[in-house]
């Protein structure tokens, strides 16, 4: 197909010169926006899985003299409350150590938030199979022990995924926009081309050629480009996907998942150079269709 | 070859005037008929406007006023896409060659097979054949910068002929050859008229028309045609 005769001396344009840059950039742009699209995916799933399934209740510190023996009391009513729920298959408190140890990323020395009255939190893990009134628990909790409530964390996990949700589409939409500047390019390029060649264009014209036989011409042309191009921007997107890749996996801490990006992935970056390839030979066909058809 | 009975009228000009741009009007009133098989000569002064009238006939022009009849179809009212069946029925051998430089001559006289979508098996044989034939078997794979006037013209005009039109439109196709390709080159349109081709040829060369006055001839002067019978 790339190969095929042509009588358009299309190969010396200066189009051959930057298209092949610009269809790199835009494919290399492209595949971070997939990359980033996917990863996103994988991190959703894995929030999904490790959050369901668990709950924590918050039991507000009661302050003053006395305040910690009181606030120990309402701890252990909680846990009492919480392990006599349906569906409840274990309940953990966090002891004073195990919630220093998750704040110190955030707050660093533990030694200045020794001292601060803060709310103490309980583990409830809930058997996954279990219908578990959500609602009825935490109002129950709530009316039982003062200060004691249920934090579903569903709640602010579905917000996440609603967030990862809109970069995902801003994501798919980077795409499309790319797209859309490739063939603006490609328009651009394919107009200036038969300017160029506006003589041989009409000698072909003259002697019987259709319009799709040139048209034709300027579309393979476009594809061979767009190709070389495409391929030249995975190229440079592969090494810089994998070192991001595997920064991300040196960071994170346990907030971030694993980031990884699955095999449908890799095949959508795989194929972003024959997708500009497409768009090019498109663009180019219609461009030519269009720009003769309104010869007279 | 789909060559109609001679008879019929395969161009037909009816009042037609052309200008270009706002220029004063180039042909004024121009009426003929050619018959299918027919050879005409057509003559007149640099500048009378042979290949205007030339161009009106292979389409490259639309005529400012006036109807042109080709092969029976009304030119005003052919669609675009009509055309590129039309002008494969024409061979043109133009003034200025119009050959593509970037192409060997074996390319530049396969163009019209090749957009006709002709096998290169087919190609291959035929092509060489034809350019063996004006003379050029030694120059198949040379661009047409590195040739001589006479060379290109011989291009052009097998690039004409190879899809054995049913209408030859040359212009001045004997103008940059010796005697000797010339009266070749008539030859070859002669038997191509034999064989059905309708032919005509513009052409200031008195002397050519004079021997071949069997033929006859059109003469445009002031924007006007007229026949001038054999
Ligand atoms: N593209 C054009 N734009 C404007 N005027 C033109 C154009 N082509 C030809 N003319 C004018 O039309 C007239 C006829 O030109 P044409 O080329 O048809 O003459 P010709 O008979 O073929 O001359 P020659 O024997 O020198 O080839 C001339 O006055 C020329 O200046
Ligand atoms: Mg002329």
């Amino acid at each position: 197909m790339i190969s095929r005769h042509s009588d358009l001396p299309l190969k010396g344009d200066a189009t051959s010169r930057y298209m092949p840059w610009l269809v790199a950039l835009m494919v290399f742009l492209s595949a971070v926006a997939v990359a980033s699209a996917f990863a996103i995916q994988t991190v959703m799933t894995r929030w999904d899985h490790d959050v369901s399934g668990t709950l924590t209740v918050q039991v507000t510190p009661v302050p003053g003299d006395g305040g910690e023996a009181l606030t120990e009391d309402r701890v252990r009513a909680a846990i009492d409350v919480m392990e006599r729920t349906h569906g409840v298959t274990a309940v953990h408190a966090l002891d004073k150590r195990q919630m220093m140890a998750l704040l110190e990323p955030w707050l660093g020395s533990t030694d200045v938030v020794e001292d601060l009255p803060l709310p103490r939190l309980i583990d409830v893990t809930l058997d996954p199979d279990a219908h578990v009134d959500l609602a009825e628990a935490g109002e129950r909790l709530s009316r039982t022990v003062p200060g004691a409530s249920l934090d579903d964390h569903r709640i602010w996990l579905s917000r996440l995924i609603d967030l990862s949700r809109t970069i995902q589409w801003l994501a798919v939409g980077i795409v499309v926009l790319i797209g859309a500047v490739t063939s603006a390019t490609v328009v651009y390029a394919t107009r200036t081309g038969m300017a160029v060649h506006r003589e041989v264009i009409e000698v072909l014209h003259l002697i019987g050629a259709q319009d799709d036989y040139i048209a034709r011409q300027f579309a393979d042309r476009a594809f061979a480009l767009g190709f070389g191009g495409g391929l030249m921007g995975l190229a440079l997107a592969v090494p810089v996907l994998t070192a991001i890749g595997w920064a991300a996996r040196r960071m994170e801490g346990g907030f971030l998942p694993h980031l990884s990006l699955p095999l449908v992935g890799f095949i959508a970056i795989g194929l972003l150079p024959a997708a500009a390839a497409l768009v090019a030979m498109v663009t180019a066909r219609s461009t030519v269709h269009g720009t003769l058809a309104r010869l007279p | 070859m789909r060559h109609r009975p001679s008879g019929e009228n395969i161009i037909g000009f009816e009042s037609v005037g052309l200008r270009y741009g706002l220029g004063s009007e180039v042909l004024q009133d121009v009426s003929f008929v050619m018959p299918a098989g027919s050879f005409h000569f057509l003559t007149g002064a640099s500048g009378a406007g042979k290949s205007s009238l030339l161009r009106l006939m292979f389409l490259g022009l639309r005529p400012t006023r006036g109807r042109v009849v080709l092969f029976d179809k009304d030119i005003a009212q052919t669609r675009r896409y009509e055309l590129p069946a039309l002008r494969r029925r024409i061979g043109v051998v133009f003034q200025d060659f119009r050959l593509l430089d970037h192409l060997s001559i074996l390319d530049n006289v396969a163009l019209p097979l090749r957009v006709r979508g002709v096998k290169e098996t087919e190609i291959k044989k035929h092509v060489p054949e034809l350019l063996a034939w004006v003379g050029l078997a030694e120059h198949l794979h040379a661009k047409p910068p590195t040739l001589s006037g006479g060379q290109k013209q011989r291009v052009a005009i097998a690039r004409a002929v190879i899809g054995r039109p049913e209408l030859l439109l040359a212009d001045e196709p004997t103008g940059n050859v010796d005697d000797h390709i010339a009266m070749r080159l008539m030859y070859l349109f002669e038997e191509l008229n034999k064989l059905g081709t309708t032919i005509v040829v513009a052409t200031h060369n008195e002397q050519l028309v004079t021997r071949f006055s069997h033929h006859p001839r059109l003469h445009i002067g002031h924007g006007i045609v007229r026949k001038v019978s054999p």
